[in-house]
């Protein structure tokens, strides 16, 4: 009786292990199949050429430089709009907002979260762009700043809660403290629960870099698709393109291991190393936050 | 102190600070309330059962959409049966058995990282693994597969996050009576979790039927004169069908246009709903 009751128990321990231990092999595959498919490009294509300022896979063109000028300009238009907008947002939900009100405001920034970006891209084509290019009078309605307004959207409902969470986590005694010492609401939402809260509103924002970086399906339906270097200003209303949108347009069309099909297999393990970047110092901002917590309980 | 004027002057900045707060979170939150208003109105009128059961017709440009909804059914549960039970174990693994050291913190480091990779590049390593590598081809298995590597992340977090709210008193318990440590997370801790999991597994699962990058050289093709049947079968998906018939037709009614768009918010945002019902009612009927 007992010996066959152990067996089985130890069996499922060690499949719980395994199941444990997937994501780590999940990682180690998907950076394997990316280096496996994308490596051979360093053998078609000499690795100065990645740093031309064209892309133009079919006459052989494979400068890089565009496509990543075009991610960073539509994540950073969508991080000046995103942050401030996320942030204050969440100040207003954890520390103003009545108990009531909080209940309707972030089940609907989660609800944001929920929708599928294929979406919010369509809307992006169908109306915002017509929008935009009526006010200000563009040629085209498909530029950097529609996906930049777009993807602040996408990036909005992480900064959000994330943020909210963290000024939530803030103890209720540090506001105590201010507002004992004569500071109004106002000034101790500045000068104490943000500052408190610094370390999870930075993993908040990186989480919305990530995500702004990481979005596809918007981007190559509103930005217009076209691989230019910036030109000043008028970059923002220009048409773009960036790494996402390019794996996502011309992957259906290249023939499997051909030199354009390594090019993009290689874009993938740019973005796959920006995203383990950007996360891997979000989450070391979490782990100091704790850390730090740690040593103000004891 | 900054200025000791007068009370009265910062009571002011602060009602002028909050109204501006205020005016910035409604910003915020319009246009969520706006997009979903908008959607309804513009799609309900297409939303017919010859629009829901029926074929697309003369280049989508007429028709229904049913091959895309049973597709993105099949691409959900396939994906939810793969998903659910490595996601669990693996929660189960680290609520319950995972020691606090340095291979754990590595298991943590790695889903974080599967929860940031774009999802584009989901599809590459979908592409290159089971449609390729495994000889799938582009096929509602391979599509799901990837899918559930995505989504992954998101479950191990939620049911973890549901496993750790049980409270430790009940572990306490059942070890003591003499229970194995499995037998105490089966009949006990996973019990008291399940809403909790419930809902993290069908907001992982909402993410997969919404997803269209990954689908894109995994599964999804442009049409199909007929339902797929069998998971080796490549299939039409709502996601995709949404983003061909904005881009890649011409001449499409925005009706049809919205009506999909409509049908797709329905189907995902109505696993949220159900996901919020659960948690609630869990919620009120919990004991601890």
């Amino acid at each position: 009786m007992r010996i066959s009751r152990i067996k089985p128990e130890s069996f499922i321990t060690w499949l719980i292990k395994f199941t444990g231990y997937s994501a780590i092999i999940f990682v180690f595959l998907i950076f394997y199949f990316l280096l496996s498919e994308g490596i051979p490009v360093f053998g078609e294509v000499p690795f100065k050429d990645f740093f031309q300022v064209r892309w133009y896979p079919i006459e052989a063109y494979f400068g890089l430089l565009p496509l990543l000028v075009g991610s960073l300009i539509v994540t950073i238009g969508a991080l000046i709009i995103a942050v401030p907008l996320g942030l204050l947002t969440a100040i207003y939900i954890a520390e103003v907002a009545s108990p009531r009100t909080k209940e309707i405001l972030k089940p609907l920034v989660e609800l944001l979260g929920g929708f599928p970006s294929v979406v919010l891209g369509f809307l992006g084509l169908l109306i915002l762009s017509q929008y935009l290019r009526e006010i200000l009078a563009l040629p085209t309605g498909l530029s950097a700043l529609t996906g930049s307004l777009i993807l602040a959207g996408i990036a909005l409902p992480a900064i959000v809660s994330i943020s909210e969470d963290a000024l939530d986590t803030v103890p209720r005694s540090y506001r105590d403290a201010s507002l004992a010492l004569g500071a109004t609401e106002w000034q101790t939402i500045w000068w104490v629960t943000l500052p408190a809260a610094k370390s999870g509103v930075l993993t908040a924002i990186m989480l919305g870099i990530g995500r702004a970086i990481g979005e596809t399906m918007v981007v190559l339906m509103v930005t217009g698709n076209a691989p230019m270097m910036p030109q000043g200003l008028a970059t923002f209303v220009n048409p773009t393109r960036t790494m996402t949108a390019t794996i996502a347009a011309e992957m259906g069309e290249v023939a499997n291991g051909s030199t354009h099909y390594h090019v993009l297999f290689f874009i993938g393990i740019v973005l796959f190393v920006i995203a383990l970047i950007v996360n891997v110092s979000a989450s070391t901002f979490v782990f100091r936050r704790k850390k730090r917590s740690e040593r103000i309980l004891s | 102190m900054k200025s000791r004027s007068s009370a009265q002057r910062r009571n002011l900045t602060q009602q002028i600070g909050f109204i501006f707060l205020r005016l910035v979170a409604i910003i915020a939150v319009l246009p969520i309330i706006a997009i979903i208003v908008f959607i309804i109105y513009q799609g309900a009128p297409a939303i017919s059962l010859e629009f829901i059961f029926g074929f697309p017709s003369d280049g989508m440009r007429s028709g229904g959409i049913w091959p895309a909804i049973v597709g993105t059914f099949f691409l959900t549960l396939i994906c939810a049966l793969v998903v659910s039970p490595l996601g669990i174990g693996a929660a189960i693994y680290l609520a319950e058995y995972a020691p606090d050291n340095r291979w754990t913190q590595s298991i943590r480091i790695a889903i974080i990282n599967l929860a940031g990779i774009p999802s584009v590049v989901y599809g590459l390593f979908g592409l290159g693994l089971f449609v390729i590598f495994l000889n799938f081809g582009i096929s509602i298995l391979a599509g799901s597969l990837t899918l559930a590597i995505m989504t992954l992340p998101v479950i191990i977090t939620t049911t973890e996050e549901a496993l750790r709210a049980v409270p430790q008193s009940f572990r306490v318990v059942s070890r003591s009576v003499g229970a194995t440590q499995w037998q105490t997370v089966r009949r006990i801790v996973l019990p008291q979790a399940l809403p909790g999991i419930l809902t993290g597994v069908i907001l992982g699962l909402e993410r997969a039927a919404g997803e269209t990058a990954p689908i894109l050289f995994t599964a999804a093709v442009f049409f199909l004169p007929r339902l797929p049947s069998s998971p080796m079968d490549p299939t039409m998906a709502l996601p995709y069908h949404l983003y061909v018939i904005s881009t890649q037709v011409p001449g499409m009614s925005p009706q049809i246009q919205y009506g999909t768009a409509l049908v797709l918010l329905v189907f995902v945002l109505g696993m949220n709903l159900i996901a919020t019902i659960i948690r609630s009612r869990a919620r009120a009927r919990r004991q601890w």
